[in-house]
């Protein structure tokens, strides 16, 4: 039956995205949140966080001074990263996105030794996690609506 | 005029939960309401001392008077840190006092834990927060215990010692916080001997 094949391809999609260090703890706990009257709220906190922090991405990419020219570029501001980087790694922890998390932290780290070669190398490398991770988790809940309701209702509150 | 301690008509906990960021805001509401809460969300400390008729501006209000049985805040905003907010309350008359100040935050930083809790916070939690922490909580400030708050060091301090003095040693042992699954640190960091 399809909606079998579906929870099973569901639950595999999820064990990999948590063996590959994508997702962590949080993200169970947030599931753990939906009922009956709040069944997708895992996939709206996500849809939140990725449209929220998109303006962050911009101002990070902008602050970074990435740019296709190739001409010296100025110093970075260093403290304008880190404050973007602590609001962005505190969402990234709210919904579970642990390697995105990981990245973050590293960005912050580089931000601490003025290492402006590292916060642009670890950036790039985080956003396209971030950017991965989002694929995934739009396919995961795809997933989770063919599924069916039975996938979700069966928390006790 | 605010008055704590009273809780609803139906036995709800009103929460008013104060953080800047969007994505936490409604993590926090649901663990609020998925608590059995009433909730009250605002983006800063400003907004909350508003809310609560402390801003100075109380004319303004067009209500009686707000029942909040508890506060949680973030510890970094911008403009108003949680830290602020916490002092502010805590400087207030005995009604609002008595509140109690739960602060969040994202970074297990040992100075910053111990001078809330100087402040009369009930408890720091670490961010991610948890259903666990919430529940834990609610059933405490449900219980009537959240009443008996005194003065600014309060006897809450004193009676956790043990977990307060142990505390440093808990603390320094947790390196990765997030990565132990076996400790919850936001437990760690909190007066836990009583609850």
């Amino acid at each position: 039956m399809d909606r079998n094949n579906s929870r099973r391809q569901l639950a595999a999609m999820k064990q990999s995205l948590f063996d590959q260090g994508h997702l962590d703890e949080q993200f169970i706990q947030l599931e753990e949140l939906q009922d009956d009257a709040n069944p997708n709220f895992v996939e709206e906190i996500v849809t939140l966080y990725y449209r929220d922090s998109s303006r962050l991405i911009s101002s990070l990419e902008q602050t970074l001074h990435f740019c296709a020219c190739g001409r010296e570029r100025n110093p970075l501001d260093f403290n304008k990263l880190d404050t973007i980087m602590h609001q962005f790694k505190g969402s990234s922890s709210s919904i579970g996105a642990k390697k995105v998390k990981a990245e973050s932290t590293l960005i912050r780290e580089y931000c601490r030794t003025g290492n402006a070669e590292g916060c642009r190398k670890s950036f790039q490398q985080m956003k396209k996690e971030y950017v991965a991770l989002r694929k995934r988790l739009e396919n995961y809940f795809q997933l989770v609506r063919q599924a069916g309701p039975m996938e979700r209702a069966c928390r006790p509150k | 005029m605010v008055t704590t301690g009273d809780v609803g008509v139906v036995g709800e906990l009103h929460v008013l939960a104060v953080d800047d960021s969007f994505v936490d805001r409604k993590v926090i509401e649901r663990l609020l309401k998925f608590t059995s809460c009433k909730v009250t969300v605002v983006e800063s400390g400003t907004r909350a001392l508003q809310y609560l008729g402390l801003d100075g501006d109380t004319s303004s209000i067009g209500f009686d008077g707000v029942k909040v049985n508890m506060i949680m805040t973030d510890y970094s905003m911008p403009g108003m840190t949680g830290y602020e907010l916490l002092k502010k309350i805590k400087q207030e008359s005995s009604v609002f006092r008595e509140i109690p100040v739960v602060v969040m935050s994202s970074e297990n930083i040992l100075t910053r834990i111990d001078s809330c809790l100087e402040e009369g916070a009930e408890e720091f939690l670490l961010k991610p927060v948890k259903l666990s922490d919430v529940k834990r909580l609610t059933d405490f400030i449900m219980s009537g215990e959240g009443k008996k708050v005194g003065g600014k060091r309060s006897q809450k301090r004193n009676r956790s010692d043990d977990c307060i003095s142990s505390l440093s040693t808990t603390c320094s042992t947790v390196s990765h916080p997030c990565d132990l699954s076996s400790l919850s640190p936001s437990a760690m960091s909190s007066k836990k001997s009583r609850l």
